[in-house]
């Protein structure tokens, strides 16, 4: 018998459910901890980040009017999905980091612990962020938080599975859809991490990964009108600001999260229901009552 | 020429390839202004009132408020009953009021019926008249039966301007598409117009290119240069551009104004402007930012 070819994969983007190239055929390349080429990476340009704001836009509707209920269970099936690939992410972060089996295996436990975190908050969030105000009138005054819309999301380069999960389990739980810039130095784990979200019952474009150059995709996607929020994790102070600046054209919510860093990913203070509330609209209603 | 058969083939081939131009930057924002001015703006519902032709009459004379190198649109488009609605509106403009008529959409009444609708949407001070066809006698053979309803229909116009309506979707062969926009044109048609834009299956760029050729074997033979509306389905820049590029092609430089070539469309326009402030700011839009049509 022949020895068989290797099968190697061509990793792409992730955009409204689907794997297209890169609108602009580029490409850069992965290395290993030691300089051993691992595979070529999509270099998105803007316009990917265009069709994947249509694609989180257009799925925004049915995904937030998804119960509370369904979206946590949706999670829970993403943390399933992992669960049964542990193996293959453990591998994947080790061959590109250099981490140990023991570094990497962390990570991956932490990210699928974490999914299963945030959708147990599906349906608890909200009655910790509502509340019933008093008012001078005969009205029924209440506040609860409704999804924002399109988050533009843009990972920390550090930690590539559980830095992504961190930031979109938040995002998503609350009924937001989200526009990720998964990590520069290490794209292939964000985009093996897309088969785990492509078959856990997410609906195409809730959530929408763009591997690529940070310096040429976040202008896009913090200028970009039909984006209503962005959230960074990062120390990088030249792209916050520049962030912060673009995101004001259309006033969006801008959460800038310089910790945690390093390995305090991995603990419990890289989780909080405090990193669902910045995601969401507070909304207040009048309702009359009695005589 | 009545009688040539259509490569089918063929015709959605080179609508295809045609359809693949690459349009950059400085042409794109011409093209997209081009179709700004070609644009028949639309409304023709059950719902229609006053005020929501009104508020579409504002937008027409000013597709973007606070630009005024952005032109405002060839025509808007209305039921005969808000003629008189949209010629307050758009008093002192030379934007043109199109009427539908004939019995529109379906085109089923009799013909003294439609010959007084004609009349009374050119009285109410339509200036062009956007009449429907009578699909059903067209298919079933009663080709003279069809043009003579076009010739009657165009002479009720008077100096109204008559696009008239195959309903292309309807017609079911290119062949039949061919020989529909050939009868039109001989009859008196001043525009050959695709759909109604009430059923789900409207303008393409294989149909509209199948009748473009018309247009351009009509030219050829009699002198005659008619226009083209392509109406239904264009919803976006890309789209726009596409169909620029098949008049380019197809007709020349000619028929690329709103005089011989406009687009039936409502959401179009919404796209056009954002891609055109898209070209202006550098950053992406979103439809939150313009006015509801």
């Amino acid at each position: 018998m022949t020895e068989r070819l290797a099968i190697l994969k061509t990793y792409k983007l992730y955009i409204g459910g689907k794997f297209p190239r890169t609108e602009s055929n580029r490409y850069y390349q992965v290395t290993s901890a030691k300089g051993k080429l691992l595979a070529n990476a999509s270099r998105g340009s803007r316009k990917d980040i265009r069709d994947a704001v249509v694609a989180a836009r257009k799925a925004f509707s049915d995904w937030s009017g998804r119960s509370a209920f369904n979206r946590g269970q949706i999670l829970y099936r993403a943390a399933e999905m992992l669960e049964s690939h542990a193996q293959t992410f453990i591998d994947e972060i080790m061959a590109i980091t250099g981490k140990t089996k023991k570094q990497a295996g962390d990570e991956v436990t932490a990210s699928i612990d974490r999914l299963v975190w945030y959708a147990g908050w599906a349906d608890k969030y909200m009655q910790l962020f509502s509340t019933v105000n008093p008012v001078a009138t005969k009205y029924w005054n209440f506040t609860y938080p409704e999804p924002t819309g399109v988050v533009g999301i843009i990972c920390p380069d550090e930690m590539p599975l559980l830095g992504m999960v961190s930031k979109v389990a938040p995002a998503v739980v609350s009924g937001n859809t989200c526009v990720v810039i998964a990590s520069e130095t290490n794209p292939l784990t964000p985009i093996t991490f897309s088969e785990v979200i492509a078959t856990s019952d997410f609906p195409g474009g809730v959530i929408n990964i763009i591997t690529g150059f940070k310096s040429e995709l976040c202008g896009p996607l913090a200028t970009h009108m039909d984006v209503n929020a962005i959230d960074y994790s990062g120390q990088d102070e030249k792209t916050i600001s520049s962030l912060q600046e673009a995101a004001a054209t259309n006033v969006k919510r801008v959460v800038i999260r310089r910790t945690p860093h390093g390995n305090d990913w991995l603990g419990d203070t890289s989780q909080s229901p405090y990193w669902i509330e910045p995601l969401v609209e507070m909304k207040t209603a009048w309702h009359p009552v009695g005589s | 020429m009545f009688q040539t058969t259509i490569d089918h083939v063929g015709v959605e081939e080179r609508a295809a390839k045609l359809g693949q131009r690459s349009i950059k930057a400085a042409t794109k924002v011409q093209g997209i202004k081009l179709a700004l001015s070609m644009i028949d703006l639309t409304t023709l519902e059950g719902k229609d009132s006053a005020g929501k032709v009104r508020a579409m009459c504002q937008k027409a004379k000013h597709p973007l408020p606070g630009n005024s190198e952005v032109p405002h649109v060839a025509a808007v488009c209305v039921y005969p009953n808000m003629i008189t609605v949209a010629k307050q509106a758009l008093a002192g403009t030379d934007i043109n009021i199109a009427a539908v008529a004939t019995g529109f959409p379906s085109g089923q009444y009799p013909l003294d019926i439609k010959l007084n609708d004609v009349r009374s949407a050119v009285n109410l001070g339509a200036d062009e008249i956007d009449m429907v066809i009578d699909r059903g006698a067209f298919l079933s053979g009663h080709l003279s039966k069809v043009a003579d309803e076009i010739a009657l229909v165009k002479e009720a116009c008077g100096a109204a301007h008559l696009k008239v309506i195959l309903e292309t979707a309807e017609l079911e062969t290119y062949d039949n598409i061919r020989k529909a926009s050939w009868l039109s044109m001989e009859a008196g048609a001043d525009f050959i117009k695709t759909s109604t834009g009430k059923l789900s299956q409207a303008a393409t760029l294989p149909i509209t290119l199948v009748m473009l050729e018309a247009i351009r074997d009509y030219w050829y033979e009699t002198g005659k240069v008619i226009g083209m509306k392509p109406a239904g389905g264009i919803r976006t820049s890309k789209d726009a551009m596409k169909y620029l590029v098949l008049v380019k092609e197809t007709l020349g430089d000619v028929w690329l104004t709103p005089h011989y070539f406009r687009f039936g469309a409502s959401t179009l326009t919404n796209d056009l402007l954002m891609q055109l402030t898209k070209e202006m700011t550098g950053m992406y839009q979103s439809v939150d930012y313009f006015t509801v049509d």
